[in-house]
């Protein structure tokens, strides 16, 4: 599945001040049969965000108006348990193109990156800055440049250098994924192949 | 296989291991590309999260989970993918049948789309999980994109005590390190300890690498590994096996390899081990109290206690005599014969406590075989366990098999998240020895007493 091109964003952003949120509370097992990829997002955080009778939990921050945009600031170790993907779908279908947080599960990153949502990883001071920020002034912007690296609080000016690595990065800006790479070299798997079997 | 500059490396797959959950996106995915499996011999595939433990000879009722599973027959047979279906004799949790059939062999990469893939690491070999979109990669080229992981030793020498299981050795290495302190590392368990670990304790520990953050981790193959392997299924037999054996026996981590992260621990130091909260490293000594935070940094205390309000709990109370509802034996952690041996003589002759549910859930078809054909059935029934049919079960409740609300279970699993093992349900993970202290008193009980 080709990815979506991604640019700069701009936008307010969603505060889960939680550490180690895992697969299973970002979409739960029993929200996992689904054969297609789309649709994952009204299930995201299902268990955080509805009661035992789907009633909308109201002081769950999805379910509140003051915060919005596709920006998701968490807590340390974010994506941690589980490697189903579903939980990189289900938070980019429900709408965010990017998590911010001071630490992320590797398997999380890696499935995140497949499909164009952006994991931004930050110092501690930085996330508990912009955290206290966005909490106390909802509406403040954040802009994440992919090409600069560079994540910014734009009300405070405070902005912060992040890692990509380099291939992952170009991927995200032309919009193709490992698969369009690894069909492009399918001769030099199959010579290794040969040589493996000698 | 190639390294991209700055970029990941092509790692070539050698074994790829198929379950109903994770795939049917990417079937999709490589159909809408208009592409074939590349080497759909060197992928299997078998049902194991959704399917029921009861009455396996019925269609499945959940009309999901029996969607999920069609879809998994039909992209098998469509891309001649070898498929061990319900009731097929080799069917089971993924990561049992894989060691069993002598399909997971040291040396191998092989990768699976799930985390506990890391199980296989228990024979030398690279296995760790991976997500949809890479399985859409090794269908399409046997490869995926990798990027190059640290690397740790975790040293355990000295000798077990008795009732210590290896459950306890990797939870007790996780309550250490933390549910995240692996991150980015690929993990090689050394030492004694490890080596006097039969393959299926082995197992135990390197199928939870995974919780505390660590891609995988492996055991270097001696003996023990060559002995398990010989005559399974699909082992190298005759010449083949000479050969095999001699590229092998070459597995060995040289003897001044540097590690990134070098820990150590002793043996003798762990005791029999038990989760208290809601992440695998919150876990402590059977004994123990549970800590009261006070050593926490402010940013810490909201998750910890949030994690004991979820499991309705005290802090800085012990665990020992504390009711259990539940107790669940199974999973690709501690759903082998071996483990179903240790529970089955641990409560012989005595009487499941009245107030406690108890699943006993073989991890694959085999394992049920031979655990009639030992007699074990027999035992566990006349103790008043019920024995049920193979899969993940209550491991991940996708399946009927689900904690209700707010009921405590002592699991053998490896999860004791939110909602892990049904909405609202309350894990404490621990091995099978203590899993059946804990049936046989209906509370949490050191299996110590009994020995
Ligand atoms: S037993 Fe549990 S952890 Fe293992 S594969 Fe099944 S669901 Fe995953």
């Amino acid at each position: 599945m080709p990815i979506e091109k991604f640019s700069t964003i701009v936008s307010a952003c969603v505060p889960l001040p939680i550490e180690n949120v895992d697969t299973d509370q970002i979409i739960p097992a029993r929200f996992l049969k689904a054969t297609s990829r789309k649709g994952f997002g009204e299930n995201l955080f299902r268990d955080w965000r509805y009661d035992r009778n789907d009633r909308p939990k109201e002081d769950f921050v999805l379910n509140q108006k003051t915060w919005s945009g596709s920006i998701l600031v968490a807590g340390k170790n974010f994506g941690s348990g589980s490697s189903r993907e579903h939980a990189a779908w289900a938070i980019y279908d429900y709408g965010f193109r990017v998590v911010v947080s001071s630490f992320f599960a590797d398997i999380f990153k890696n499935n995140a990156l497949n499909n164009g949502l952006l994991p931004v990883q930050v110092s501690e001071g930085f996330l508990a800055a912009l955290l206290k920020e966005i909490q106390e002034n909802p509406v403040s912007q954040v802009k994440v440049d992919l090409e600069k690296q560079v994540i910014t609080l734009l009300s405070t000016g405070a902005s912060e250098k992040f890692d990509i690595n380099s291939y992952k990065k170009k991927c995200l800006l032309n919009g193709y994924d490992d698969i369009d790479y690894l069909l492009s070299i399918g001769d030099k798997i199959k010579d290794y192949e040969k040589l493996k079997n000698h | 296989m190639e390294q991209i500059d700055n970029g990941p490396a092509v790692l070539y797959i050698d074994r790829h291991l198929v379950h109903e959950v994770t795939s049917p996106v990417a079937f999709a995915g490589l159909e809408h590309r208009g592409l074939q499996v590349f080497r759909p011999q060197q992928t299997i595939a078998t049902p194991d999260h959704n399917v029921p433990t009861v009455d396996q000879h019925l269609p499945i009722r959940d009309l999901l989970s029996k969607s999920q599973v069609d879809k998994l027959t039909e992209n098998c047979n469509r891309h001649g993918i070898t498929l061990y279906g319900l009731n097929h004799p080799y069917q089971g949790i993924v990561h049992v049948i894989g060691p069993e059939l002598g399909l997971t062999q040291p040396g191998m990469t092989i990768v699976c789309g799930d985390s506990h893939t890391a199980t296989h690491g228990a024979f030398g070999s690279v296995a760790f999980g991976i997500g949809t979109s890479e399985i859409e990669m090794v269908l399409a080229s046997q490869c995926i994109m990798q990027p190059k992981p640290k690397t740790m030793r975790i040293t355990l020498d000295g000798q077990l005590k008795k009732g210590v299981t290896a459950k306890d050795i990797i939870l007790f290495i996780i309550s250490e390190i933390s549910a995240s302190g692996g991150t980015g590392y690929f993990i090689e368990y050394a030492g004694s300890a490890f080596q006097n670990l039969s393959m299926e304790g082995r197992m135990t520990v390197c199928n939870m690498s995974i919780e505390c953050g660590s891609r995988g981790g492996l055991i270097a193959p001696d003996e023990v590994t060559f002995t398990y392997l010989k005559g399974r299924e699909f082992a190298p037999k005759g010449t083949e096996w000479e050969k095999a054996m001699e590229y092998w026996k070459s597995l060995r981590t040289d003897d001044d390899a540097v590690f990134d992260l070098e820990l150590k621990y002793n043996a003798a130091d762990i005791e029999p081990m038990i989760t208290y909260g809601t992440n695998p490293g919150m876990g402590m000594k059977i004994s123990a109290t549970i800590p009261d935070g006070s050593s926490l940094t402010e940013k810490e205390k909201p998750s910890f206690f949030k994690a004991l309000q979820y499991m309705d709990i005290e802090p800085g109370t012990p665990m020992l005599g504390r009711r259990v509802d539940y107790v669940f034996v199974g999973s690709c952690t501690n759903g082998r014969i071996e483990d179903l041996r240790a529970f089955a003589g641990f409560v012989k002759g005595k009487k499941k406590d009245s107030g406690v549910v108890a699943w006993i859930v073989p991890g694959s078809r085999q394992v049920e075989k031979q655990a009639h054909a030992e007699g074990l059935v027999k035992v566990l029934e006349e103790a008043g366990f019920a024995f049920r049919q193979p899969g993940c079960s209550a491991c991940l409740a996708m399946n009927d098999d689900k904690i209700p609300e707010g009921k405590y279970a002592v699991s053998t699993s490896n999860r004791n998240f939110e909602g892990r093992q049904g909405p609202g349900a309350r894990t404490f993970l621990a091995s099978p020895l203590t899993a059946a202290a804990a049936a046989l008193t209906g509370k949490i009980t050191d299996p110590r007493e009994f020995l």
